[in-house]
């Protein structure tokens, strides 16, 4: 039998644009500044991205670091698989969240950073609750293992769509009661609420940018992709760098470059550089897949496909329906943002938000990709799927594929799935067109 | 005249299906997809053109019209008798290559003896050939490998004892070169193979044309017809392995979905079951598609899995229906996975569990899933069509017409006897809409 082998090329350098190359810059700064926090005397807070409360933690000089970063770092960086393997011989079982895997499975591999650089054990661990049970489990493990002090910061679930005053009081409450307090003990620094609001004041500042960015994608063709491109977009906002100078430079620098491809009629910047000819835009509801980031990607702009909104750029918060940071109600807008996080929405509230993604984008479709190991953000997804559909009459598609296990990425029933979707909306072009 | 070519590349099978401007189909082919998809296709699109040439003899004959059974005896024999014909080229091509293979410095000891086995072996091939393809004979398959394998089986035993050569060196023999002349393209002229098949009925069953006016210049006259292959779409499994370009592929789904709307056209709701996946599919009222779900990841409970329990039961694939047939308490089983399967179907043999009703249980998880798939493909919608080489499978049948029934009430279920070529048939539309429309 003949065996064909090809020659192994390795895949060409991504392309990227200035402010993608800006953002790595970003979170690699932040990976030294946490390796070296011990010697350069700061103290660490771990917490998750949705509801993280980034201004609160500066005002007692924390620097914060984010599990759930950390595992998509591995994860882009091929690393995640050894991780998740590894937590599962602790016992983790193979249905258990991947981010949590992958996070327990580096500590155990001697907690290196996706920088390489040994990552300081935390301080404290800042449970900011917003809907995903997973993290309390998650922080029970972490605490067992470093035995440091556990804020848990409840947010109610807004099981009826909408925020109350005894909401918001609550959460108040809390802050002032539990919250400072404890941040206070711990980093021996003293609460300053006027250095809240200033902070808060520059979040609002990037917040606008971003969500000029994001709305962008309103142009056709959109200047850029709101999910594969969108989660450069969010990393500063979502991470360590919301309420700082530095993210209101990289948003206006973001949304300048955002602008001027508009004024270009430009489509997305893709792996591969720019990409062809718009020919389908999308809406995409769940986490990406980032152990096969690049490769997930180009299944889309192959085909010409662009998402032009996605619900996952929104679970650090929702900023494009009004909300942003107010420094003159500091601490009720705070518990507002956590509030507002996508996974801490009911049900109606992600069909109606993504519904209004479908009509306001003009998007020819939902997609959603179900994550494996995600009970909690793929519970009842189906169900948005055919509302949806439903009420905006475009055909929708369900893939499945996994956060940060390479396992659960099989790449030609994806692309299968992908391509036959993309044809289902062509037909159906061709169909009302035809009738 | 024009026509148009779908071709779907299944993992087991690949189909073709000739269809002309008036989008009839003039002609099927199938074969095994041995691991080449190229040469793999190119059988089943002559495999089609060979059918599509008795559609057309059948109409230049006016074959359906009454009084004309002589003229459907007559296509009768000549299809027998053309397959005779490729049959027996087929066989020179696999001599010509088993005595190739005698060069080689493994068989190079016994080659002399070797070469006077295969030479027996092959005449007594060709001498039973005729039989093979006599009226009413029962071929358990129509792929040559199938065909040539089992009957160089039956005889090399007796063959090499008496040439004195090893027996498994002259199995060996044949299991080398049968690859090699499956995967060599169809050759030869077709018209060149119709003459030769006339000409063997005209000297066998002369009686079958005695008074008919003009049938041999009828086929002469048909076989001047050229069949121009104006447009070929390619769906399947194995369709990014072809040189197809963009435009010339299809998504299975669509395909299946618009072939079951071809064939039904009140279909809403598509189950297709195929080697390696299960697909639901909605489509409407034109079969465009609407939603769909399919198997991913695993492969559990698809045709693959009959046809490791075959191999485990020492069956042949089609014979588990018939025997889960005659259960009347299927085993509850719910592990789908094929692997497990063998595991699970020892243990309860072990048990005293009698097969049929292991079977009938094994079916029946099977069914279950493709429910599963259904449900959230958006549940079913009258009429619904089952497809796939599972559709052929009648204890399967059975499984689904009860799970349905109880899921969904009384549903319209249509099974085309031409079910697995569902595929095929789409592709073939959408080749005709390329150039058409």
């Amino acid at each position: 039998m003949t065996v064909i082998s090809r020659p192994k090329a390795k895949p060409a350098d991504a392309i990227k644009d200035a402010s993608m190359a800006k953002q790595k810059e970003m979170v690699n700064a932040h990976y030294d500044r946490l390796a070296s926090a011990r010697e350069n005397g700061e103290k660490v807070a771990a917490t998750f991205v949705p509801g993280n409360l980034n201004e609160l933690l500066m005002c007692f000089d924390l620097v914060n670091n984010l599990p759930e970063v950390n595992a998509i770092q591995n994860g882009l960086r091929r690393q995640s698989g050894a991780f998740v393997m590894e937590a599962e011989k602790h016992g983790h079982s193979e249905d258990v969240c991947t981010y949590v895997k992958s996070d327990i499975g580096m500590m155990a591999k001697g907690n290196i950073g996706p920088n390489g650089k040994k990552l300081p054990d935390p301080d404290v661990l800042l449970l900011s609750y917003t809907g995903c049970f997973t993290f309390m489990k998650w922080f029970e493990l972490l605490r067992k293992e470093y035995n440091c002090e556990t804020i848990m910061f409840q947010t109610p679930y807004m099981a009826d769509g909408k925020i109350t005053k005894d909401m918001i009081a609550y959460m108040v409450k809390q802050l002032k009661q539990d919250v400072i307090p404890k941040l206070e003990r711990v980093s021996g620094v003293k609460f300053d609420i006027d250095r809240l609001r200033e902070y808060l004041k520059k979040s609002a500042k990037a917040e606008d940018d971003l969500v000029a960015v994001l709305q962008s994608a309103k142009n056709k063709p959109s200047p850029i992709d709101a999910y594969f491109g969108g989660i450069y977009y969010i990393g500063p906002i979502f991470g360590a760098f919301r309420g700082t100078d530095a993210a209101i430079d990289y948003y206006r620098f973001l949304r300048e470059e955002v602008e001027e491809r508009v004024r270009q009629g430009k489509g997305p910047v893709t792996p591969d550089g720019d990409m062809g000819k718009e020919r389908y835009r999308l809406v995409v509801e769940g986490p990406p897949n980032y152990t096969n980031f690049r490769q997930f990607w180009k299944m889309f702009y192959d085909e010409g496909a662009v998402v032009v909104a996605s619900s996952y750029t929104k679970v650090g918060g929702t900023y494009d329906f009004g909300f942003r940071h107010n420094p003159d109600e500091p601490l009720e807008s705070l518990a507002e943002y956590c509030l507002n996080v996508y996974t801490n929405r009911n049900l109606p509230m992600r069909v109606d938000m993504l519904e209004n993604y479908v009509n306001e984008y003009e998007a020819d479709g939902l997609l959603i990709n179900s994550i494996k190991s995600c009970n909690s953000f793929s519970a009842g997804q189906l169900l948005i799927m055919r509302e949806v559909e439903k009420r905006t009459g475009k055909p929708a598609a369900f893939i499945e594929t996994d956060l940060v296990d390479p396992r659960y990425f099989s790449a030609a029933n994806v692309k299968n799935r992908l391509e036959s979707y993309f044809q289902m909306v062509e037909q159906k072009r061709a169909g009302a067109r035809a009738a | 005249m024009r026509t148009f070519i779908g071709i779907d590349l299944g993992s087991t099978t690949t189909k073709a299906v000739l269809l002309d401007e008036n989008r009839d189909v003039i002609g099927r082919g199938i074969t095994n997809s041995r691991s080449n998809y190229g040469t793999a296709a190119r059988v089943a699109s002559e495999e089609a053109r060979i059918d599509g040439r008795f559609t057309l003899f059948r109409r230049a004959l006016h074959a359906a019209d009454p009084g004309h059974e002589r003229v459907q005896d007559f296509l009768g024999a000549l299809e027998r008798n053309f397959r005779l014909v490729q049959f027996l080229e087929q066989l020179d091509d696999l001599e010509e290559t088993c005595n190739g293979q005698l060069r080689s410095e493994r068989f190079a000891a016994v080659a002399g003896g070797l070469r006077e086995a295969l030479s027996e072996v092959f005449r007594r091939l060709r001498a039973e050939a005729p039989e093979l393809y006599a009226p009413g004979a029962n071929r358990k398959s129509d792929f040559f490998r199938d065909i040539a394998g089992s009957r160089f089986h039956a005889h090399a035993e007796a063959v090499a004892k008496d040439a004195g050569v090893p027996h498994d060196i002259l199995l060996n023999a044949y299991d080398k070169s049968i690859i090699e002349v499956e995967n060599r393209p169809p050759g030869g002229d077709l018209s060149e193979k119709f003459r030769r098949a006339m000409a063997r009925v005209l000297e066998h069953d002369p009686h079958l044309i005695d008074g008919e006016k003009d049938v041999a210049q009828e086929i002469e006259r048909t076989l001047g017809v050229e069949l121009e292959e104006t447009y070929l779409v390619g769906t399947g499994y194995g369709r990014v392995t072809l040189p197809f370009s963009k435009e010339h592929i299809r998504s299975e789904i669509l395909c299946h979905g618009l072939g079951a709307h071809m064939m039904y056209p009140k279909t809403r709701t598509v189950l297709d079951i195929g080697g390696q996946d299960t697909k639901g599919i909605q489509i409407d009222d034109k079969g465009i598609v609407e939603n769909f779900q399919m198997n991913d990841r695993c492969a559990a409970g698809c045709g693959r899995y009959l046809g490791y329990i075959a191999d485990e039961m020492n069956m042949g694939l089609h014979e588990l229906g018939p025997l889960a047939m005659q259960s009347n308490r299927p085993a509850r089983i719910n592990s789908t996975c094929t692997v497990f399967a063998g595991a699970e179907l020892r243990d309860r043999l072990s048990l005293g569990e009698k097969r049929e009703d292991i079977l009938a249980g094994l079916h029946r998880a099977i069914i279950l899933r493709a429910i599963s798939i259904i449900s959230r493909s958006g549940g079913v919608t009258n009429e619904f069509t089952f497809t796939g080489g599972v559709a052929k499978n009648e204890a399967a049948v059975r499984e689904l017409r009860k799970l349905l029934k109880e899921n969904y009430g009384d549903v319209t279920i249509n099974i085309n006897p031409d079910s697995i070529y569902t595929g095929a048939l789409g592709a073939s539309e959408f080749a005709r809409r390329a150039v058409m429309s």
